[in-house]
């Protein structure tokens, strides 16, 4: 009995009685998959008006759930079946019968309803943020009166990871942009006998701007995701919980470390990649317009006024400050599923990216007479 | 239909680094049998099972599904393999970004020959089946209680009309009313849809109401396979703690009266 699933149809017996639909084989998803565009044709064309048997060695839901489609959701007026077959399809009518819940269909209302929460949403956003900061500033006075309390050992382990871990990738990419910098600025220069101010352009350009904002593009990238992601991963799998009910604060446990840590690591980052870049620079300098390391360095100091690393190293303080911060608020606001997980970790390091890029601004404009020759 | 067991493992070695955690375990189960695989914690219940869905791989021995070895064949013949059996995971495992009706209507979707209206309807029929309400279909799984996880979770495993059941604890962290109404159900569907069922429990009140055979792992072996009758009569330390303490005493003697 068993075998490929067949809809036989013949013509009437006699004129006037209705059409005979015979079904044979085995009728589950499994036999059915190969061909079940087929079996709907088949089943379309016997129509529903038909007198049908049922001779089929095997029928699963998914065999009942074509049959019944095929009648158009009601018996057949003539049905040859055993009980057993029959009680499969009437389970298959049953549920087909109460109507699941529709997800609403996307309107006007809803699109206009949604732009409203866009900016009730970057609303909350900024005061989750504004708390989060006035937590950390409560915390901070709490541990400046109960020194014992500082979580020493997170804040070095923080510092280790997105510091230490981060030199060899912030060297690569300040090197090759030194590097890049250089060779299209010497293109340039060389066209106006100009060479020299190489050593103005690379110094001014990557100390006092380009490093910063460098390294918080990778940091963000690097430490801020991971940050969202370890806190969303901890909201989760309920240790954030765990940590409230034994009443442990989590900002000053999970939160502060990372942000101290950040405030701390970023300005040396912010040192070390600078430097790496004007090595990348100096190197092609003295290959494009053979500009000696000697002339380099000892000109460097006269043409950028020292108030300009003093300058960055503050950017950095802010920058790692800011990613810490909007790193875990974004951390702390995911929802136990992964849709939420990867939204928040998302949104974490594009509005950290945005964030260092707008207070940057305000720093250019806030020390626009410091530090620049002239 | 053909009498080939539905389970075949044979000299199954599993080494967790050092240790060795499964030396040598045979275990065939025929059509129709509903299995509970029991031992003491770390025994490697959950590793075997994980054997047999195909997620580890023993060090030595094999394991056939319905047969054949379960890593012969084309990818199309091995996945074709895995459509045939369903597997409840523990924690339910559901898709946490998806609704309960796209949880349950995913396997179906992806076989890619099932149009929208039938997915439709064969998910309220599943819903139907492990007996939860049409409104649920719309909740996340994060809005589900821990025993409408483990429904939503039976129904996705029935999804594509398994032969085998795979259950790792499925009734762990449901309060005893519905672990009873949860055992109650299954079995139902067993009957039903004429599975085969494989499930590892601690719990022995869901062994004693479900189980036909018990297969003891204790020892890196199976010690015992027989009937939940003559398991108990095995004298061995850990049928001794696990059947005749306190507890076990008392869910057997509730089996008794029922029965």
């Amino acid at each position: 009995m068993t075998g490929d699933p067949r809809v036989i149809a013949s013509s009437a017996a006699r004129p006037g009685a209705a059409p005979v639909v015979r079904v044979e084989g085995d009728w589950t998803l499994r036999s059915l998959a190969s061909r079940a565009a087929e079996i709907r044709k088949e089943l379309a064309l016997a129509g529903g008006d038909a007198d049908w048997q049922l001779a089929v060695s095997r029928l699963d839901s998914f065999g009942a759930t074509l049959l019944w489609h095929a009648w158009g959701e009601r018996w057949p007026r003539e049905l040859e079946a055993d009980d057993a077959l029959k009680a499969t399809i009437e389970r298959v009518a049953d549920a087909a019968a109460v109507p699941l819940p529709e997800p609403r269909s996307y309107t006007l209302i809803d699109a206009v309803v949604a732009l409203g929460r866009v900016q009730l949403g970057l609303f909350d956003h900024v005061v989750g943020l504004v708390r989060l900061l006035g937590q950390l500033v409560l915390d901070f006075v709490y541990l400046i009166r109960h020194p014992r309390d500082w979580p020493l050992f997170e804040i070095s382990a923080n510092v280790f990871k997105v510091g230490a871990k981060a030199t060899p990738v912030a060297a690569l990419v300040g090197f090759l942009i030194g590097v890049v910098l250089s060779y299209l600025s010497a293109l340039q220069l060389r066209a106006f006998g100009a060479d020299i101010y190489i050593v103005n352009i690379l110094g001014l350009g990557i100390v006092r701007e380009l490093g910063p904002v460098l390294v918080s593009v990778l940091v963000a990238g690097r430490s801020g995701s991971a940050m969202t992601a370890q806190l969303g991963v901890m909201r989760v799998t309920e240790e954030l919980d765990a940590l409230t009910a034994m009443g442990i604060s989590r900002t000053r446990r999970l939160v502060l470390p990372k942000v101290v840590a950040l405030t701390l690591a970023m300005p040396l980052l912010v040192l070390w990649t600078s430097g790496v870049a004007l090595l990348g620079g100096m190197v092609s300098a003295w290959m494009q317009l053979d500009l000696s390391f000697g002339f380099f360095l000892d000109t460097l100091p006269r043409v950028v006024p020292i108030a300009n690393l003093y300058i960055a190293l503050a950017k950095g303080a802010a920058f790692g400050l800011l990613i810490a911060l909007v790193a875990c608020h974004f951390g702390l606001r995911v929802r136990p599923n992964t849709e939420s997980l990867s939204a928040n970790t998302t949104a974490s390091v594009v509005s950290a990216i945005t964030a260092v890029i707008l207070v940057d601004a305000v720093f250019a404009i806030a020390t626009r007479s410091i530090g620049v020759p002239g | 239909m053909s009498d080939e067991p539905v389970i075949e493992m044979r000299g199954i070695v599993t080494r967790f680094g050092n240790s060795v955690v499964h030396d040598g375990v045979d275990l065939t189960v025929a059509r129709g049998e509903v299995v509970a695989l029991v031992g003491g914690s770390g025994s490697g219940k959950t590793t075997l099972l994980r054997h047999v869905i195909g997620l580890t791989r023993p060090a030595e021995g094999t394991v056939s599904l319905f047969g054949e070895p379960l890593f012969a064949g084309s990818a199309r013949e091995q996945r074709a393999r895995r459509q045939r059996f369903g597997v409840l995971f523990q924690h339910g495992a559901l898709f946490s970004a998806l609704t309960v009706a796209e949880n349950i209507g995913f396997p179906l979707r992806e076989l890619r020959v099932v149009t929208a209206r039938e997915v439709r309807d064969l998910v309220a029929l599943k819903l139907a089946m492990v007996e939860l309400e049409p409104s649920t279909a719309l909740l996340m799984p994060s809005q589900l209680s821990g025993g409408m996880i483990k429904r939503v979770a039976l129904a996705r495993a029935l999804a594509l009309e398994p032969e085998l059941l795979l259950l790792d604890e499925p009734t762990a962290g449901l309060d005893p009313d519905r672990s009873e109404a949860f055992v109650g159900l299954i079995r139902s569907l067993r009957d039903r849809l004429g599975l085969t069922v494989v499930l590892v429990t601690h719990d022995i009140d869901t062994l004693a109401s479900l189980a036909s055979k018990v297969a003891v792992l204790a020892e890196r072996r199976i010690l015992s396979y027989a009937s939940l009758e003559e398991t108990m009569e095995l004298d061995h330390p850990f049928v001794a703690r696990f059947f005749h303490g306190e507890h076990g005493r008392r869910a057997l003697a509730r089996r008794g009266e029922k029965g």
